[in-house]
C-alpha cells in the first residue's frame, strides 16, 4: 500500500468484505430453508477465502476456498438432497426462547473475549530466525509446505489418517443390507444433457489444474490437500456424469487407493527411522524427493477419500436418484439447473 | 525403532493392513495389541529406568518441529490402553463376528479401534498443543464411528449428538491454541512452562479446559455420554467408557499442571471440583434408576469421571502433612487407570450376558451367575474397583486423594469421596443381585470359557494396580509436574 489512493482504496474493499462476510454469515444462520442457508454458507467460505488473499495467506486461502467453501458445500448440498428424498427436508423452525439466547450469549461471549485478546496480543511477528535458518535445509521453497511435510509432518500424516477414519464412519451409516452395493447413489444421465457434457470436458481440465497445485506446491502455494480436493472433484463430476460407476467397497482398488498416501507416508518415516534418521527425519539432500513422492501418494488418496465422503456409504439399487428431468443425487442444485 | 516410536505407528499401520485384508482384521487386530503391550511395557521399563524418554519428530526441536515424549504418566496411560485394546480384541473376535454383527460391523470396526488406539497413543505422548488438537480429532471421529456402529436409530441420533458436544469442544480448545500461539510463538508444553506469562493466557486455558471439559463429559456437559456409550456393541462401548475420556482429561492435566500452573485461579479450581462433585453425585443417582446394565455402567462412568475433576482443588496443600508428595495427583492417575481397566471389564461383561441372555435388562440378567461364574466373578472385581473398597486400584486411588484432602483441611471433597463410594455401591448392587438370584429363569445360550476369562483378567489388573501399587506409583513419579507436588 503505497499511495494514499490504493491505501483507502484497499480499507473500502477490506471494509466491504468484512460487512459480506458478516452478512453472508447472519444470511445462512436467520433463515428457515436448509438449502438457502447452505448457499449462503458457501458465499460465506468464498468470502473468506478472499479475506485470507487479502491477508496475504495464499494457501490457507485456496484450502478455504477448495475445502471449506468448495467440498463441504458440495457435501451440505448432497445431504440436502438425500432429506428431500427422504421427505424430511423440512424448513427449520425458528429457535426461540433459551436455547436461542443461552447459544447467542456464548457467541458474543467468544467474540468479545477474541476482540480483546486482539487488543492485547502482541502483533504478529514474521517467523523468526528458527524457521529462516531451517527452510533451506527443508528441501522445498515453500514454508507452508516445509512446515507441513517436514517441521511437523506428524501433524500433516495424523491429519490425511483422520479423513480416512471420517470416511470410514460415513460407510458405517450406511444399511446392513446394502454392504456390498457401489458407493452412494445410482446416476441416471440423459445422453447429450448438460451433466454428460460436463462429465467430458471437466475432468481433463480438473486434471489438470490438480495435478498442478500437487506440483506447483513445493515452491509456491498450493500442496496435496489442495490438488486432491481439485481432484476429487474431477472423481465426482465423472461419476455424476456416468462417464464411470462408483466401485463398492470390497473393491481393492478403491482400499488401496485410499490407504496408499498414509501408508507411504508412514512407511516413508519407518524406514527412515530403520536407516538410523529418526522416525519422519528426512536427510537434507533426498528431502525434496521424499516430500513430493509422499505428497503425490497423498494427492490420491486424499482426492478418493473425498469423493467417497460425498458420494456416501453402499447404497443399494432401489436408492436410484430417479424423477426430474435430469435426475442427480445431489442435490436441489444440479435438479434446478436443468 | 524404539517402542515410543513403534506406540506411534504400530496402531496407524495395523489399520490401514485391515482395510487392504478386511478377512486378516481380527488376526492383524489381536496381533498389534499384542505386540502393543510388549512394546508398552518395554516402555513403562525404560521410563521407570532411565527417566523420560522424548524424541523431537522429524529431527527438529520445538518450537519448529513437535516433541513426543513418554514420562510415567504417558508410560502407564500407554500400558493400560495397550491392555484394554488386547482384551476389546479378543472380545470383539467373537461379538463382532461377521455370522454375529453383520458384513458392515465386521469390516469397520477393526479399522476404527486400531485408529482409536492410534489416536490414544499419539494423545498420550505428545507435547505439542496443536499436535493434541489433531490426535483429539482422530479420535472423536472414530468414538462417533464406534457409537454409530450398531446402525439403530437411537445409536444414530447418540452419535450425532456425541458428535456436535465433541465438535464444540475441539473448537473451543483450538481457540485457545490459537490464542497460546499468538502469545508465545511456541506451541511445546515444555516451551511454554518456561513462558513469560502474556495478557491472554487465562482466556486461552480457560477456553481450552471448557472445551476439553465437554470432550471428557464432565457434568453438566454429560448428556451426550450414556446414550452413546450404552448404544453401542459391548466391545465398542468398553474403548469409548474406558479409554476415551482419559485422552481429554490427559490434556487438561497437561495443560493445568505442566504448560500453565501459573494460570490456575483459585475460582477456576474450585469451579472445576464443583462440577466434578456435581458429576459423582449426579451420575450415581441416575445410575440408581436404570433399568438396563449398560445404561447403569454408563451413568458410573460420568459419576467416575466426576471424581477426576477433585485433583485441581485437592492437588498440593501441605507438603509436609501428606503422607506421600502429590498425593492427590498421583490418586487422580490411579482413578482414571484403575477405572479404564474396570469399567472395560464390566461392559465386555455385559456383552458376555447380552450374548448368553439376548438383552441387558435387569430381569434379563437373573441368575446367570451359576452358567456364567467367571462374568459375575470379573463384574464383581471389577464393581469393587469402582466402589473403591480395598485392596483395588480404586481404592489407592480414593485413599490417595482422601488423605490429601483431610491434609489440605478441604474435608468438603472427602466427604464427596465417600459418599461417591456408598453410591456406588448402591447402583452396583442392583445388577448383582439378580445376577446371583439363586433362580434362574431361562436356559442362556452357553459362553466360552475362554471368552469369560477376557473381563475377569482385566478386572484382576484393576485389582493388582492396587495390590501391587508400589511399581506404578513409581513409575507415575518419573517426570511428574513440580505443580503435582505444591498444588496450583
Amino acid at each position: 500500500m503505497t499511495g494514499t489512493m490504493t491505501g483507502a482504496a484497499a480499507l473500502l474493499l477490506d471494509l466491504l468484505l468484512v460487512a459480506l462476510v458478516a452478512f453472508a454469515g447472519w444470511a445462512a444462520l436467520a433463515g428457515r430453508g436448509v438449502f438457502r442457508a447452505v448457499v449462503f454458507f458457501i458465499a460465506y467460505g468464498l468470502l473468506v477465502a478472499l479475506g485470507w488473499v487479502r491477508l496475504g495467506a495464499v494457501n490457507v486461502a485456496l484450502a478455504e476456498a477448495a475445502i471449506g467453501a468448495g467440498l463441504t458445500g458440495v457435501l451440505l448440498l448432497a445431504t440436502v438432497g438425500r432429506l428431500e428424498r427422504a421427505g424430511a427436508a423440512r424448513d427449520v423452525p425458528p429457535v426461540r426462547g433459551a436455547a436461542a439466547w443461552v447459544p447467542a450469549l456464548a457467541g458474543l461471549g467468544v467474540t468479545g473475549a477474541l476482540v480483546w485478546a486482539w487488543f492485547a496480543l502482541p502483533l504478529p511477528e514474521s517467523p523468526g530466525p528458527a524457521l529462516a535458518e531451517a527452510l533451506p535445509r527443508s528441501g522445498v521453497e515453500n514454508p507452508v509446505t516445509a512446515v507441513l511435510l517436514n517441521f511437523r509432518s506428524w501433524d500433516t500424516l495424523l491429519e490425511a489418517i483422520v479423513l480416512l477414519a471420517a470416511l470410514l464412519g460415513v460407510w458405517m451409516l450406511g444399511r446392513d443390507g446394502d454392504w456390498d452395493a457401489p458407493l452412494g447413489l445410482r446416476q441416471h444421465v440423459r445422453p447429450g444433457g448438460v451433466m454428460a457434457g460436463f462429465g467430458r470436458v471437466l475432468p481433463p481440465l480438473g486434471l489438470l489444474v490438480g495435478v498442478w497445485l500437487l506440483w506447483a506446491g513445493a515452491d509456491a502455494p498450493g500442496g496435496a490437500f489442495q490438488g486432491g480436493t481439485v481432484l476429487a472433484a474431477v472423481i465426482v463430476v465423472a461419476l455424476m456424469a456416468g462417464v464411470a460407476t462408483p466401485p463398492g467397497v470390497s473393491a481393492l482398488p478403491l482400499r488401496a487407493a485410499l490407504v496408499l498416501g498414509p501408508g507411504v507416508f508412514l512407511g516413508a518415516g519407518g524406514v527412515l527411522a530403520a536407516l538410523g534418521g529418526g522416525f519422519l527425519t528426512l536427510p537434507e539432500a533426498q528431502a525434496k524427493v521424499v516430500i513430493v513422492a509422499i505428497e503425490a501418494a497423498l494427492t490420491l488418496s486424499i482426492a478418493v477419500t473425498l469423493a467417497g465422503l460425498v458420494l456416501g456409504p453402499p447404497t443399494a439399487a432401489n436408492g436410484t436418484a430417479e424423477g426430474g428431468a435430469e435426475p442427480n443425487a445431489n442435490g436441489p442444485a444440479a435438479g434446478r439447473r436443468a | 525403532m524404539s517402542a515410543l516410536v513403534l506406540l506411534l505407528v504400530l496402531p496407524l499401520a495395523a489399520a490401514l493392513a485391515t482395510l487392504l485384508a478386511p478377512r486378516a482384521a481380527p488376526a492383524l487386530t489381536l496381533g498389534s495389541a499384542a505386540a502393543g503391550v510388549g512394546a508398552a511395557l518395554r516402555l513403562a521399563q525404560t521410563v521407570a529406568q532411565d527417566g523420560v524418554q522424548a524424541i523431537a519428530l522429524a529431527g527438529w526441536a520445538p518450537p519448529l518441529g513437535i516433541t513426543v515424549a513418554a514420562d510415567g504418566l504417558a508410560a502407564a496411560f500407554v500400558l493400560m490402553t495397550a491392555l484394554v485394546m488386547l482384551a476389546v480384541a479378543l472380545a470383539a473376535k467373537v461379538d463382532l463376528a461377521p455370522g454375529r454383527a453383520g458384513a458392515r460391523v465386521a469390516f469397520g470396526f477393526w479399522p476404527i479401534a486400531l485408529l482409536l488406539w492410534g489416536a490414544l497413543n499419539a494423545v498420550f505422548l505428545s507435547r505439542d498443543l496443536f499436535n493434541l488438537y489433531v490426535g483429539i480429532e482422530l479420535l472423536t471421529l472414530a468414538a462417533v464411528a464406534l457409537v454409530a456402529l450398531s446402525g439403530k436409530p437411537g445409536a444414530l441420533v447418540a452419535a450425532m449428538r456425541y458428535m456436535i458436544f465433541a465438535l464444540a469442544g475441539s473448537l473451543l480448545y483450538l481457540l485457545g491454541v490459537v490464542l497460546v500461539y499468538g502469545g508465545h510463538g511456541t506451541l511445546d508444553v515444555g516451551l511454554l512452562a518456561a513462558r513469560t506469562p502474556a495478557a491472554t493466557d487465562a482466556l486461552a486455558l480457560a477456553l481450552m479446559s471448557a472445551g476439553l471439559a465437554a470432550k471428557t463429559a464432565l457434568f453438566p456437559f454429560h448428556v451426550w455420554l450414556p446414550p452413546a456409550h450404552a448404544g453401542a456393541p459391548a466391545p465398542a462401548s468398553a474403548m469409548l467408557s474406558g479409554l476415551v475420556p482419559k485422552a481429554s482429561f490427559v490434556i487438561l492435566i497437561r495443560l493445568g499442571f505442566e504448560a500453565m500452573p501459573d494460570q490456575a485461579g483459585a475460582g477456576a479450581l474450585l469451579l472445576l471440583g464443583l462440577m466434578g462433585a456435581a458429576a459423582v453425585i449426579w451420575g450415581s443417582l441416575r445410575a440408581l434408576s436404570q433399568p438396563r446394565l449398560k445404561l447403569i455402567v454408563a451413568y458410573s462412568t460420568v459419576a467416575q469421571l466426576g471424581y477426576l475433576f477433585l485433583v485441581f482443588p485437592l492437588a498440593g496443600g501441605d507438603g509436609a502433612a501428606q503422607p506421600w508428595a502429590a498425593g492427590a495427583w498421583t490418586g487422580a492417575m490411579f482413578q482414571a487407570l484403575s477405572h479404564g481397566l474396570a469399567k472395560a471389564a464390566m461392559f465386555l461383561c455385559a456383552g458376555l450376558w447380552v450374548m448368553a441372555a439376548g438383552g441387558d435388562r435387569l430381569t434379563d440378567l437373573r441368575g446367570l451367575a451359576r452358567p456364567m461364574p467367571m462374568t459375575a466373578m470379573a463384574f464383581g472385581l471389577a464393581a469393587v474397583t469402582l466402589m473403591g473398597l480395598p485392596p483395588s486400584g480404586g481404592f489407592t486411588a480414593k485413599y490417595l486423594m482422601m488423605t490429601a484432602a483431610f491434609a489440605s483441611g478441604q474435608w468438603g471433597w472427602a466427604l464427596v469421596l465417600a459418599g461417591g463410594g456408598l453410591l456406588a455401591a448402591g447402583y452396583l448392587y442392583r445388577p448383582m443381585a439378580e445376577v446371583f438370584a439363586r433362580d434362574c429363569p431361562v436356559t442362556p445360550q452357553p459362553v466360552a470359557r475362554a471368552w469369560q476369562a477376557v473381563p475377569l483378567a482385566l478386572a484382576l489388573a484393576a485389582i493388582v494396580l492396587g495390590l501391587i501399587s508400589a511399581p506404578p506409583f513409581d513409575l507415575l513419579q518419573v517426570g511428574r509436574p513440580a505443580a503435582a507436588e505444591v498444588g496450583l
